[in-house]
């Protein structure tokens, strides 16, 4: 018999009913709504006359949709306007706890349920939204669904599933000053490609893993999509508990001591079998910029723009050449040279408190390129925004020329206001390069924030490592 | 959910294959908050001579002579004959929805796109694929008489045409199942309340901090 890995753990822990053909009934502790796939499913409630199962367990926040400016003033787009008010409508209705748009505590629903301590080590974890997988940092089982699986969810707490099989990545060595979590993540789906993580839940591990932030694991995990991947966890060390600690919906008292012990089990038995473990080194690595219209189209930022005719597999081959052409990029042209307009630090992925910091020490005492058409930060919530602003990084980009924006996921995906037009090429700290993601025609080149924060200074892509 | 046993209904023949879920309900719809309410909209680009926008009222938009929905003689069809591919697209229920809401109730197609087809029995949708031949055979059928009507019935796994057999069709068991009592994923999962009660208690006990805003 060998040992169980974290997701066994986590799996067994929740598993309510096991059916002849290993469908089990997993049992959810955490339900994160947002305004974009929930109407449907509160409507779908509605309909069939069901209450939800368990409201205390549903946290709600507007993100997708709100404007990053004047938000003491009515939302001016009527769609978005009207989904927000939908949100507000069926959480008052159903009685579920919800942020509003102005509250303090509002941001990307991904960035909050960690900051309020809504989610927590050893929890299922469910939203409405692929990025779910972020939640995994903290040894939860966290992972994105459908509308019909919201309702499930609202209506029985619970969502029928069958095991997926587990792979773990060991990152070992030491990261090199300018490297980052984002440009880990970005190395692993360029090595392992989009598909890579196709029916696995991804344990990542490894020196690399440990001596990473909580923040920086999120970034991490928050990836795992991009990898084909559900969910990305990471076991339970100091770190985790000491992230945890003292957060408003976290354990406190008697409770706090008896949720530690049990955290620290949240880790894989060091005989725990998995389907797949992958190893890489990461000493050497640079940081990472994606070139195309796919996250796995990535190199090193010292690399030239890869080459279709360089590539054994003809499909393979045949996206590269359609990426090019969208990307407006030529083969073998160095990606130092690629001239960018627009820059944005933001996203589930990488608009936390340690990103904002990281970007600043690059901007501090600079200023942005004058072709720079806009250089965006958004941070993930109002708490981040508030402690910021604290330490006077609102003032350093500012100086810069940056704007400093409300919290959202802004132009991530560009539902509100903040989009690429066609053409326009952004250094973007998100999670997404594919077409039209950040606006029709827009071109994403995905990067850490100081790699962004260096490029909104440089005009083009550039290796912040010269900046620090 | 509706429970799905028996229908018998003439038919509605969309003639083109790979017909993708924006032209099922266009992008536009996809902004709505419903998931009631698409019928209207049901192929709007084909159906429509005017461009429609979400919440205005499709009374007196200019209808398209040309499109089989708006013939007369189909317009109490419950059963959709299509072609290959069909509900290929995006993974958003909304096509499904729009189906739903405009009455109809089963699919006939040589093949269907993947999470259109599962999207179908979360929704009490039957979607069926036949042979080519078949389906060939109903359309020539249908197009030259509205009339023509078949029989489902999901039991036996049979489709009658007057009054004969005309072919089986396969069905996941457990699918099959949820048609038959009317019983969606919710209905199932509620069938395991007092599990689910249990599972509470137990881990209220185990782990109280969970249960704290409760
Ligand atoms: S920031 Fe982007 S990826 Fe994250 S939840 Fe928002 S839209 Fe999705």
């Amino acid at each position: 018999m060998s040992g169980l890995s974290l997701y066994d753990k986590l799996w067994n822990a929740h598993v309510v009913h096991r059916q002849k053909d290993a469908t089990c009934l997993i049992y959810i502790d955490r339900h994160l709504v947002h305004e974009v796939t929930s109407p449907q499913a509160f409507e779908g409630l509605r309909l069939a006359g069901r209450e939800p199962w368990r409201t205390a367990s549903v946290l709600a926040v507007p993100d997708h949709n709100v404007p990053t400016t004047k938000r003491d003033q009515e939302i001016e787009d009527p769609v978005s306007r009207k989904q927000l008010a939908a949100l507000d409508e069926n959480c008052s209705s159903f009685g579920v706890q919800k942020f509003e748009m102005n509250d303090i505590r509002q941001g990307i629903v991904h960035v909050i349920g960690p900051e309020q301590g809504a989610s927590l080590p050893g929890m299922t974890i469910v939203c409405g939204d692929s990025h779910t997988s972020t939640h995994g940092a903290l040894a939860a089982l966290a992972f994105g669904i459908g509308t019909s699986e919201v309702e499930h969810v609202l209506a029985t707490q619970c969502l029928l599933l069958k095991k997926t099989k587990s792979m773990r990545i060991d990152l070992e060595g030491e990261l090199q000053v300018g490297v980052s979590a984002k440009d880990l993540v970005l190395a692993v789906i360029a090595e392992i490609g989009t598909a890579g993580g196709t029916g696995y839940t991804i344990e990542f591990a490894g020196s690399a893993i440990r001596n990473l932030s909580i923040e920086g694991r999120m970034t991490i995990c928050n990836m795992a999509i991009e990898a084909g991947a559900r969910a990305g966890i990471i076991g339970v060390d100091e770190r985790t508990l000491d992230y945890v600690a003292g957060r408003p919906f976290s354990p406190k008292g008697d409770d706090w001591e008896q949720a530690k012990a049990d955290w620290s089990k949240l880790v894989s038995d060091a005989d725990a079998h998995f389907d797949k473990v992958i190893r890489i080194d990461i000493n050497a690595l640079k940081p990472q910029v994606s070139w195309g219209t796919s996250p796995e189209m990535v190199v090193a930022v010292d690399a030239l723009v890869p080459d279709p005719e360089q590539e054994s597999s003809d499909s393979k081959a045949e996206g590269m050449r359609n990426a090019l052409i969208y990307m407006g990029l030529k083969a073998g042209q160095a990606v130092k040279d690629i001239v960018i307009d627009k820059v944005f630090i933001g996203s589930c992925t990488n608009s936390r408190i340690e990103d904002l910091r990281a970007a600043a020490i690059v901007v501090q005492g600079r200023q942005l390129a004058g072709t720079i058409k806009l250089g965006l930060i958004v941070p993930g919530s109002g708490l981040i925004k508030q402690q910021a602003e604290k330490e006077g990084l609102d003032k350093i980009f500012l100086d810069a020329g940056f704007e400093w924006r409300e919290p959202g996921c802004s132009m991530c995906l560009g539902m509100n206001a903040d989009q690429l037009e066609a053409g326009e090429r952004c250094a973007s700290t998100s999670n997404r390069n594919f077409e039209g993601r950040q606006g029709q025609g827009g071109r994403t080149h995905l990067l850490s924030p100081a790699m962004a924060a260096a490029a909104g200074i440089a005009g083009h892509l550039t290796d912040v490592r010269d900046y620090l | 959910m509706q429970a799905f046993t028996t229908l018998s209904s003439s038919l509605l023949p969309i003639d083109r294959p790979n017909v993708d879920t924006d032209a099922i309900i266009p992008k536009q719809y996809l902004k709505s908050i419903r998931r009631s309410g698409f019928g209207p909209n049901l192929f709007d680009d084909w159906r429509y001579l005017d461009a429609g926008e979400p919440d205005q009222s499709c009374e007196g938009r200019r209808l398209n002579p040309e499109f089989i929905l708006n013939d007369e003689r189909y317009r109490n069809a419950e059963i959709i004959l299509g072609r290959e591919n069909f509900g290929c697209g995006s993974s958003r229920e909304h096509a499904v929805w729009a189906f739903q809401d405009y009455g109809v109730r089963a699919l006939l197609a040589p093949s269907f796109a993947d999470i259109f087809f599962s999207n179908c029995f979360k929704n009490g949708l039957l979607p069926i694929i036949l042979e080519p031949a078949l389906i060939d055979e109903l359309f020539i059928a249908s197009l030259a008489d509205a009339e023509t009507s078949v029989s489902i019935d999901l039991e036996s796994q049979t489709i009658i045409r007057d009054g004969k057999p005309m072919a089986d069709f396969e069905v996941d068991e457990f699918k099959k199942h949820c048609l038959l009592n009317g019983l969606d994923e919710i209905g199932i999962t509620l069938k395991y309340a007092e599990k689910i009660k249990a599972f509470e208690a137990a881990q209220k006990n185990s782990a109280p901090w969970l249960y704290s805003n409760d």
